[in-house]
């Protein structure tokens, strides 16, 4: 039991919730979503620079709980410098990681291992499901902003 | 649990009385091969669990005695149709209430709003005309009134409160004016546990003729209730906060009142006569319960208040009490956690915020040691705004919490400290 908390709660997970990378508002960039969870209140920002079909920066402000903070830290690390396509495989990917069995998780495209070794360490979230929403806050953000949305709610994940 | 609840806390046999609630011995989280947590319940204000004499009602009552009400000449209707009334008295009394025919059984507190605010709204609000709120008001106390803002053009005005969450009586005297059509506001805050001074608001108000509702779904629970003392015009609550069945609420409104109300929803039951040329409709209280009732859960409030009754009114609200300075005591000790609510004289409701940990995070740390309470807004988000918060960790208790719980709580507190190094 307490094995599955320190599984969500890693030590990376804690940093990055105490400390979220990429924790700002870059001046160019061209692209926004807001994520929302109106259950608890959480509420992301998600800022993207596309440049010729390149995320050529991401960052986010906002508030959240630790889940959701360091998910979206991790986000932003991840995506940057990927195409469009790639952030979308990425965000497949971790979906799956999030709320499938390991044998009922599809192919969504290739993702390095490095990648999929950073999506796991979140992936602790599938055993606690009340708290997916947390985990997939920013990533739906992001990917609403890809797509030209300015927003994401948690009502429709 | 330990013996010491019993000869601290003398009003109620706590340990007794939790043999009532069958869920209470439950533990949770168990896996293969490893015994699970025993159930520490600290989230009675969302929902209080219900004792075997309310499940026992309802099954009894739905194995001999279930047939619809009001409608048919046959054994079994009459049967139930008499001891559904007679839980109407029951509730009257319950409230002190003049008479049972003041009496309306609705689908919850939010229903009974709804129905004040679209039936005596609509009819006697007009555009311009001020309704008062607080700023501790539940969203069912807020969004029916804001519906209403929409279609009849009223004003909404709103009580602030102070620091330890206290309604500020001066406002609410400024407030008032000749504009005022209807006062509503909670007796008692769910977030904060502010128990709110009904009677003072009444008397205010009615310096003026203006009637006023109290959201009475958590006072109800926690102490003796006297409508007529309070002079309250309307006064709601809802059945499954007070050990009774989900989809049942009561309004309270004085018969006058009532009598001058129109339908709040048309259907069978509530009329005299139906005719295409027009139709009558009954008096009070049938007049606002179209359609088949909740029958058996009716059945199943009226259990649940014979059971607060067999314990009693005063004795619960000792225990509570007790409950609520020890633990308010013994959360204090924790560092970094502030305690959003510390009015005098407020009911068994603890919001806290822990510095550095997000309320979600700490709802799924205590989850794991066994610990249920709510963590977020409690809807209530104007509230969360005023005390500048965000979400909270909400502990509540009810009748059969003990002090060992509360301790349960604090323990799995230090853990989650532990945990983020906060
Ligand atoms: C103060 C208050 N008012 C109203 C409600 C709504 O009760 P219900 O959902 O049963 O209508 C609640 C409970 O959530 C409450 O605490």
């Amino acid at each position: 039991m307490m094995d599955d908390l320190r599984e969500l709660y890693q030590e990376v997970i804690l940093d990055h919730g105490k400390n979220p990378r990429n924790f700002r508002h870059p001046d160019d960039s061209n692209r926004q979503a807001k994520g929302e969870n109106p259950m608890c209140g959480d509420r992301f920002m998600v800022y993207l620079t596309v440049k010729d079909g390149v995320i050529e920066d991401v960052a986010f402000q906002g508030r959240g709980c630790a889940i959701s903070t360091a998910s979206a830290s991790m986000m932003t690390e991840l995506v940057r410098g990927k195409t469009a396509a790639e952030a979308e495989t990425l965000f497949a990917t971790f979906h799956d990681l999030c709320t499938k069995d390991d044998d009922e998780q599809g192919d969504h495209g290739p993702v390095d291992e490095d990648s999929r070794e950073k999506l796991m360490v979140m992936s602790g979230v599938r055993q606690f499901p009340v708290r997916v929403k947390c985990a997939t806050l920013a990533w739906h953000a992001m990917n609403a902003a890809l797509h030209g949305q300015d927003s994401a709610s948690s009502d429709q994940f | 649990m330990p013996n010491a609840d019993a000869i601290l806390s003398p009003a109620l046999d706590v340990l007794r009385v939790r043999e009532d609630f069958p869920i209470l011995s439950r533990s949770v989280h168990a896996r293969k091969g490893k015994p699970g947590k025993p159930l520490v319940y600290l989230d009675s204000g969302a929902s209080a669990q219900k004792p075997r004499q309310v499940i026992q009602a309802m099954t009894r009552f739905l194995e001999e005695d279930y047939s619809n009400i009001h409608r048919g000449v046959h054994f079994l209707s009459q049967t139930a149709t008499d001891q559904f009334e007679a839980v109407r008295i029951k509730v009257a009394r319950f409230i002190n209430a003049p008479s049972d025919r003041c009496i309306v059984f609705t689908r919850s507190s939010t229903e009974a709003i709804n129905l004040v605010a679209a039936s005596y709204g609509r009819t006697f609000l007009n555009e311009g005309d001020e309704v008062i709120l607080s700023i501790m008001e539940h969203h069912a106390n807020i969004v029916p009134w804001q519906l209403l803002q929409a279609e009849k053009k009223i004003v909404i005005k709103v009580v602030p409160c102070d620091d330890d969450g206290v309604l500020d009586l001066d406002a609410y005297r400024d407030l008032l004016s000749d504009r005022t059509k209807l006062v509503a506001i909670t007796h008692c805050s769910n977030v904060l546990g502010t128990v709110t001074p009904a009677k003072t608001i009444a008397a205010l108000a009615h310096e003026r003729g203006v009637p006023v509702l109290f959201d009475g779904s958590q006072a109800v629970v926690h102490g003796p209730v006297d409508v007529q003392d309070i002079d309250a015009d309307f006064y709601v609550f809802t059945a499954h906060k007070l050990y009774g069945p989900t989809g049942l609420g009561v309004l309270y409104g004085k018969y006058d009142l009532l009598k001058r109300m129109p339908p709040y929803q048309g259907g069978g039951d509530m009329i005299e006569s139906v005719s295409f040329a027009g139709t009558t409709f009954k008096p009070p209280p049938s007049r606002f319960e179209a359609g088949t009732p909740p029958i058996t859960e009716v059945i199943g409030l009226g259990a649940a208040i014979d059971y607060i009754e067999s314990l009693g009114r005063e004795a619960i609200a000792a225990h509570e009490h007790d409950l609520l300075q020890y633990a308010t005591q013994q959360l204090s000790q924790v560092s970094g956690l502030r305690i959003i609510g510390t009015a005098p004289g407020k009911g068994p409701i603890i919001s806290f915020a822990l510095d550095g940990v997000h309320p979600h995070d700490v709802g799924t740390i205590v989850d794991q040691y066994g610990v249920a309470v709510r963590v977020g807004r409690h809807c209530a988000e104007p509230l969360a705004e005023r005390f500048e918060v965000g979400p909270t960790v909400r502990a509540s208790f009810g009748l059969y919490n003990t002090r060992a719980e509360a301790d349960a709580l604090v323990e799995s507190l230090l853990a989650v400290k532990e945990f983020f190094g906060a």
